[in-house]
């Protein structure tokens, strides 16, 4: 039923906490919907950041570094969370998606606060009200996903008596 | 653009994503209708495409920032190709979804597109 060949020795380790033996190298079932909607966000705040940078950076040089800076975030976070099935993307999906919590609602919050510093818009100004609150949502949903499908610790690199489970 | 064009991109865009969620939800896996209606979308795009380059020679020039729609219209072509090869890594209820949030995701940019290209520059 895996799409993936097991990888590693802990492949063939049954794990107490999870049906499958094989740690998942890709993001399966509803993760994959999460991965498809950051990749959608990371498609956009990367065009318009291009399109503002490219034409009016000294307008608002604030606003548009931000912008590119929450472009970055979103494509990290998509590839992070793409790999999130091991240790080492999974915790870079975690700074990606916590500091994409954080942009939101700080820059959210000034540019209520502050709205001279954020006249150009932004992906995160006003809580993404642009995107339909979708990136005020979303750092939420991929935290929730983090927190409840940690990685599978490796296993001792030793064969189990009966063998490896499907 | 054209307006018609545009309607008839995001009739055909809303609909093939409310019919992937629904379809999605409901458990079914990818099938020829699902995946054909992105398709159908796409070949749309492509058409959007040719439109887009010919239209300022039939006197009907792009008012918006063409950087911008362009970036926009590359984007929207590229994602049905991406968003499909993602979708159809597994073949499950969560492809299909994945299907109808891409073609929602394109009714989005292809309105943008409309605006853009009917609202002046210079805002």
């Amino acid at each position: 039923m895996s799409t993936a060949p097991p990888s590693n020795p802990s492949d063939s380790a049954p794990h107490p906490e999870h049906s499958s033996a094989a740690p998942q190298p890709r993001m399966r079932g509803v993760g994959r919907v999460l991965v498809i909607v950051y990749a959608v966000m990371a498609l956009g705040a990367t065009g318009r950041s291009f399109v503002q940078i490219a034409r009016s950076f000294d307008q608002a040089p604030l606003a548009y570094s931000l912008s590119a800076a929450a472009a970055v975030v979103y494509i990290v976070a998509t590839l992070a969370l793409i790999g999130s099935g091991r240790r080492g993307w999974y915790r870079v999906a975690w700074v990606a998606i916590v500091f994409e919590m954080v942009g939101v609602l700080v820059v959210g919050t000034l540019s209520l606060t502050h709205p001279a510093l954020f006249q150009h818009q932004t992906v995160w100004s006003q809580y993404g009200l642009g995107y339909v609150l979708i990136p005020l949502f979303l750092p939420m949903v991929g935290l929730w996903w983090l927190v409840t499908h940690r990685p599978v610790a490796p296993a001792m690199p030793h064969a189990a008596p009966d063998g490896a489970a499907a | 653009m054209i307006l018609w064009f545009t309607v008839v991109q995001l009739v055909v865009a809303v609909t093939a994503g409310l019919f992937c969620l629904i379809m999605g939800f409901a458990g079914r896996r990818p099938n020829d209708w699902t995946v054909g209606s992105l398709a159908l979308i796409e070949l749309l795009l492509v058409v959007q495409v040719v439109m887009a380059i010919a239209s300022p020679f039939a006197g009907n020039p792009a008012l918006g920032d063409p950087l911008e729609y362009g970036v926009y219209l590359v984007s929207a072509v590229l994602l049905p190709i991406g968003g499909a090869i993602w979708a159809l890594l597994e073949r499950s209820r969560w492809s299909t979804v994945i299907m109808g949030v891409v073609a929602l995701s394109l009714a989005v940019m292809i309105w943008r597109m409309q605006v853009i290209w009917t609202t002046p520059m210079g805002g």
